[in-house]
């Protein structure tokens, strides 16, 4: 029984959720034993592979380093995944967008089932996962020789960085007529990563407009927190969709998360519920986000706000 | 160009789930069912593609039970020309479903699919990629913006980091984000008309596919309930709080 992890990576720099991933694929490999491949797949990806091999738990990287893999497009991505599949009883990878976007291409490319967004590994064959906006966890077992999964990464401990797997190269070239990358609009931010910050402070409709989010920052760079928004806040225009927390957007499970006008609606609640200290600043006493706050204060965040920076 | 869009009949969104006392899965009866929000989306962009010229025609299809219906006449007041009905009592997952869909797309021969990128049901994201493996057609998942240019198809995709644009060959592949488009309201009129509109109906049998799964749900249970948390007076008990009982600061 052996796994091979898509790695995820963002401008030559191998992405956290990797090392949540091997963990995830420890607990499957712990009952069974077997190898744990990590795939690194890009353009001028030689440093990725490099902390990939450290991470602890990985027997080898493996190495596909082509221009056709630039931008991991889906197309080529998943062609390859499925030639290298067959040596393997599990692909997993973290549930990225671009975990999500190849992993289900893969799965049909081999004519098995996807678990997507896994919380909980039972066994080698038996996983748990949320459903209906985290409102229900099914467990699921597969029959399928090949388990292609994606991994909730908030749900597992990182792996820690002392290992030295080797490192070999793939030469599969899955040409690609199909599908060609234009351009890209990334939002710049000296912030911690959303999904791995241990604080996160949120800004919802309550906030209302974009430039009041300044706010949010200079507690942000006082607590080392990421900048998250409800999608309320994301389709008002105040902040770009990528800091989106909820069920089509981020799920996060920070150590804090402070809700600051956050009405606290299922989609959102989705995908921050499972952080270990909730605060709710809101100025209706009524909000339903009160109801998953270990700490409410309700009152006006425009006086809350400048009082708690202030203070910390 | 013929444009398929693919709904799905779930649960309303707004409806807190109740969890079946033997945990078999979650209780459906009698709650309040409606298209998928991602699916809704994926109707407003196909009629929009048809406003302005683009499409000549939308079919809509949906594979569900008989109820299902109700979803297909629901996009065909928002402006499908006609519909497809998948009809099946069976539970269905998304690699059946994407090979159900991929016969229609056989036999339809559109040029562009849309669907949403999640049911929020199941949370699976899955359907649109593996109808685009199995027809080997390329994907544009979790679209914002879509383009049409000539034999190409521009797609604004919502990634981790912002927003990537990715040009497709044509047929291909859509799914849609919640920032696509906002999706108009049936009016009563068209409601009226989209009894008239053609709907046919299929089998899983009769378009060939198996939809058994292997994989089985062996139970469902309610998430782990936080504590009720308590209401501080001021910032500064606020403070103190986290810093000594929460010792999160």
């Amino acid at each position: 029984m052996s796994i091979l992890i898509l790695a995820d990576h963002h401008e030559g720099q191998l992405g956290a959720a990797t090392a949540h991933v091997v963990a995830a694929a420890q607990q499957i490999t712990n009952a069974s034993g077997g190898a744990i491949d990590v795939l690194v797949v890009g353009e001028n990806v030689a440093a990725v592979a490099e902390a990939a091999a450290q991470l602890d738990g990985v027997t080898r990287v493996r190495v596909a380093d082509h221009a056709v893999y630039a931008h991991q497009l889906a197309e080529p991505l998943g062609g390859l995944l499925a030639a290298l599949a067959d040596d393997y009883s599990h692909v997993l990878s973290s549930a990225s967008t671009t975990g999500k976007n190849v992993l289900p291409r893969l799965a049909a490319l081999k004519d098995v089932s996807q678990l997507s967004d896994i919380i909980g590994v039972e066994s080698a064959d038996t996983f748990l996962r949320p459903i209906y906006a985290g409102n229900a966890i099914a467990t699921v077992q597969s029959a399928d020789p090949l388990k292609v999964i994606t991994v909730r990464t908030s749900a597992f401990d990182a792996v820690a960085e002392s290992g030295s797997a080797a490192i070999e190269a793939v030469d599969i070239v899955v040409e690609n007529t199909l599908s060609a990358f234009v351009g890209e609009k990334l939002a710049q931010s000296e912030r911690p990563e959303l999904g791995a910050a241990k604080v996160v402070i949120s800004g919802g409709r309550g906030m209302g407009s974009g430039e009041n989010f300044k706010l949010l920052e200079g507690i942000a760079d006082k607590l080392g927190a990421a900048i998250g928004a409800s999608r309320a806040a994301v389709d008002a225009g105040f902040v770009p969709n990528d800091m989106q927390v909820g069920q089509t957007g981020k799920i996060v499970a920070p150590e804090l998360y402070i809700a600051v006008g956050i009405s606290g609606a299922i989609q959102h609640l989705a995908g921050m519920k499972d952080s270990k200290v909730i605060v709710a600043i809101n100025k209706d006493e009524d909000a339903p986000i009160f109801q998953v706050a270990d700490y409410g204060l309700v009152g006006d965040l425009f006086e809350v706000l400048p009082e708690l920076e202030q203070k910390l | 160009m013929k444009v398929l869009v693919a709904v799905k009949r779930v649960i309303d969104y707004n409806v807190k789930i109740r969890v079946k006392p033997d945990n078999s899965d979650v209780d459906l009866t009698n709650v309040k069912m409606a298209m998928n929000p991602f699916c809704e989306i994926a109707v407003e962009e196909a009629v929009r593609l048809k406003e302005r010229g683009v499409a000549s025609e939308v079919v809509a299809v949906t594979v569900g039970p008989k109820a299902a219906q109700e979803q297909l006449r629901t996009a065909l007041a928002l402006g499908a020309d006609r519909a497809i009905h998948v009809e099946t009592e069976a539970k269905v997952e998304s690699l059946a479903v994407a090979k159900l869909l991929a016969k229609v797309v056989e036999a339809e021969q559109p040029q562009l699919v849309i669907l949403g990128k999640q049911a929020i049901d199941t949370d699976n994201n899955q359907t649109g990629q593996m109808l685009a493996a199995l027809t080997g057609l390329p994907q544009g998942t979790f679209a914002s913006a879509v383009k049409v240019d000539g034999d190409k198809l521009q797609v604004t995709r919502e990634i981790d980091g912002g927003l990537q644009t990715i040009d497709l060959s044509l047929p291909a592949i859509v799914t849609t984000d919640l920032r696509l488009n906002e999706p108009r309201y049936a009016k009563l009129p068209d409601i009226m008309k989209a009894k008239k509109k053609p709907l046919d109906t299929q089998t899983p049998e009769a378009l060939g596919v198996e939809v058994a799964s292997k994989v089985t749900l062996l139970k469902v249970e309610p998430p782990a309930e936080r504590q009720g948390g308590i209401k501080v007076g001021s910032v500064d008990e606020l403070v103190d709080k986290l810093k000594n009982e929460a010792k999160v600061l």
